[in-house]
């Protein structure tokens, strides 16, 4: 954060400090005191941005270290990313920095990791607007040597909790790009067939084995970090019993974390190839039956077809 | 690397960390050289191996200081080539070696024809290697990465290799930050700069890249954790995710057939990337029903061979079989083998479109019924692939 600081300076930003952690290192702090600073208003409760001085100098980029911290009663707003908010809309570039554990959705996945809790946190929604993410990463040994004295643990238990926070923090801001790719492609009108995340895509019908397909789908996203998504398309003639045993499927990928879709379409085939497309889907499961079921009553006709026309993604055929 | 393998090499054989990245450009050297002058001050005995400044100034400024083991000049076709001196840092014998570009392959002449096979020499002589490598050059990726791109990468490093390294470290920034570094002529100069920024480095794909380079950094951290909760679990008794109709989690076991069609390789990258995501075996098969695998047509056997080699490349176990139906003989050879998944190639057979090629996958299905089948991506066959030796250059490395 503060080498980009330093690269705008170098550049002619006008960049200044409006928060910086106190247990910065030496080398920080003498950076630090070559920028222009406004401090922090203090109270006795507490401190929080100057939120007033800082708007009335206006300058290009703000350096505000940390993103999570919970401003004292007294202030404007309660948080202080609602005060960043407030500075990205006058028009200032915010320069920030925050650590796994403030994220909001995140924290107790977090908490169970490190058995240490948070007052202070953010929306991941708003780390999803943010127009630039960087990860600092460092191999999980080099983050060791930077000890916690205050938690007693082994070395394994140690380094295993950073691990997991490190792929958490990874995937987290993989997905951030993954919307911000989106978003690119999206207003420059750009068709990209092949992602970099998986998707994957249940397709259900009464008689497939849906419970081992929506596991099975549930563990590929977890493993790939992708996407799920379960697909039904509503078929004519469904029994009582059949249209009990869909509801139950879809409960189940509900549960499961799928986002659900239920399509109305005479041609399922196409309707499954066309949603597949649209999602940018690359693993198709479908159940196939040795006896009855559509996909082999019409075999020639469905399968060949999906295979065909499918054909930039993987098809996951499954027994039932 | 087995588990069993790592703790005994542990003490004598190097480690190796590897900078990852998204482009060229993003920054790998420079943290790497950053790295090293804090090990130099830690007192660490290091040395240069290779590195390619590519003219950047802030790169060569980091690189003061620092002792560089001189390239060997090696002459081909009447021109003079470097390669990193492998001897000579063997011969020097420092506690840590710097190696650029993991993925580079050796002008003909050198001892080995890939960069990342002088690294392993290092590493077994006991030597740290600290190395840098791109998304891109991941075997298993280089469909994915194509199908971003456009760009087929033909310099890779087979996946068992990076899985090899101790550490992974992602460097990252931002593609904005990035552009402007290119245009700025600070990583090509000119008009490969130019060019670069049209072609490969167009702002859709370096976002892509960079995100399926954070995936990849987690996905290796991941497999890492994995790894060691395993040996460390070893006796215990590992709970198991009750899922309806699959196997429960680490007993899943992959299959996947092989065939002379230019799509396989596309599935054997495929299958590798699956297996090593659900941490479990694959199995790579070819079956016959001519008699006897000499019988087989000159062209399709080596093209059978050459599959299977690429296969064992990426250490999967590979084999041969007869059997009159083909089918059969797969579907029994999974069931023998406890084989969960079977990965199949839409370009199964010589003709995709004649109803044979559709059979046997139909006939696997129908066999296979207490099995998931597979049937892998493609693209249309619009160029022949599979090749890791191919020295074509399709874009610039660094």
């Amino acid at each position: 954060m503060l080498d980009e600081a330093r690269r705008r300076k170098e550049r002619g930003e006008d960049v200044i400090v409006a928060a910086c952690q106190a247990g910065a290192l030496a080398e920080v702090r003498t950076f630090l005191d070559q920028l222009e600073t406004i401090p922090t208003l203090r109270t006795s409760l507490g401190e929080g941005l100057h939120m007033d001085a800082i708007l009335r100098r206006k300058p290009q980029v703000c350096v505000i270290d940390p993103l999570a911290h919970n401003n004292p009663r007294g202030f404007q707003n309660a948080k202080r990313w609602e005060d960043i908010e407030q500075l990205l809309q006058n028009g200032i570039s915010v320069l920030t920095a925050v650590n796994l554990l403030h994220i909001e959705e995140l924290r107790e996945r977090v908490e169970a990791i490190t058995g240490k809790h948070t007052r202070e946190s953010i929306p991941r929604e708003f780390l999803a607007r943010a127009d630039e993410i960087v990860v600092v990463d460092a191999p999980t040994r080099v983050a060791m040597e930077h000890r916690d004295a205050a938690v007693a643990e082994s070395a394994s238990t140690r380094e295993s909790r950073l691990t997991e926070l490190r792929e958490m923090a990874l995937v987290l801001a993989a997905e951030v790009v993954d919307r911000q790719l989106e978003r690119y492609l999206g207003t420059h009108g750009i068709a990209q067939t092949r992602a970099a995340q998986e998707r994957i895509l249940v397709c259900i019908t009464p008689r497939s084995n849906g419970e081992a397909m929506i596991a099975s789908g549930k563990r590929n996203q977890e493993r790939f970090h992708g996407e799920f998504h379960v697909l039904y398309v509503r078929q004519s003639r469904v029994s009582a019993a059949e249209r009990k045993r869909i509801k139950h499927f879809l409960d189940l990928a509900k549960e499961a974390g799928a986002q659900v879709q239920i399509l109305e379409a005479d041609d399922s085939v196409a309707a499954i190839l066309e949603f597949a497309r649209r999602m940018r889907i690359t693993q198709i499961f479908v159940g196939h039956s040795r006896r009855g079921d559509w996909l082999s009553r019409l075999w020639r006709n469905p399968l060949d077809r999906l295979l065909r026309d499918a054909e930039t993604m993987d098809l996951r055929i499954f027994p039932q | 690397m087995m588990p069993a393998d790592s703790q005994r090499a542990e003490s004598t054989r190097g480690r190796l960390r590897i900078y990852l990245g998204y482009s060229p450009g993003v920054g790998k050297t420079f943290q790497m050289l950053r790295d090293a002058q804090d090990a130099l001050r830690n007192g660490e005995d290091l040395v240069i191996g290779y590195f390619e400044t590519h003219e950047r100034q802030d790169t060569l400024a980091f690189a003061e200081g620092l002792e560089i083991i001189p390239r060997r000049q090696i002459t081909y076709r009447d021109r003079a080539f470097e390669e990193m001196d492998t001897e000579a840092i063997l011969r020097r014998k420092p506690q840590l070696c710097m190696v650029d570009e993991f993925a580079h392959t050796n002008v003909p002449g050198a001892e080995r024809l890939k960069r990342w096979e002088d690294v392993q020499v290092l590493l077994e002589a006991g030597i740290n290697v600290w190395t840098t490598l791109n998304v891109q050059h991941i075997e298993s990726l280089n469909d994915v990465v194509q199908g971003i791109t456009d760009v087929r990468v033909r310099e890779t490093v087979p996946d068992w290799v990076v899985k090899q390294a101790s550490e992974i470290q992602l460097v990252d920034v931002t593609p904005e930050a990035l552009l402007n570094r290119l245009r700025r002529g600070a990583v090509y100069t000119g008009e490969l700069a130019q060019k670069a920024v049209e072609s490969f480095f167009r702002e859709s794909n370096l976002r892509a890249l960079r995100e399926l380079a954070m995936r990849e950094a987690a996905h290796e951290v991941e497999m890492r954790q994995h790894e060691s909760q395993r040996e460390e679990s070893s006796t215990k008794i590992i709970a198991a995710e009750p899922a309806a109709g699959s196997a429960p989690d680490g007993q899943e076991r992959i299959l996947l057939l092989v065939s002379a069609d230019p799509s396989a390789a596309m599935l054997v990258r495929r299958a590798r990337r699956v297996a090593d995501y659900l941490h479990c075996d694959c199995l790579a098969l070819f079956v016959h029903h001519e008699k006897d695998f000499s019988e087989l047509d000159a062209k399709e056997r080596e093209e059978i061979e050459r599959h299977l080699n690429f296969a064992r490349n990426l250490r999967i176990e590979a084999r041969i079989l007869h059997g009159e139906n083909v089918a059969q003989t797969v579907v029994e050879f999974a069931r023998r083998n406890q084989v969960t998944q079977i990965f199949l190639s839409r370009g199964i057979l010589p003709a995709r479109s004649s109803p044979m090629g559709g059979k046997l996958i139909r006939n696997v299905i129908r066999l296979a019924h207490d099995m998931q089948i597979i049937v892998v991506a493609s693209r249309r066959a619009d160029r022949p692939e599979g090749t890791t030796h191919g020295r074509t250059e399709s874009q610039p490395t660094a």
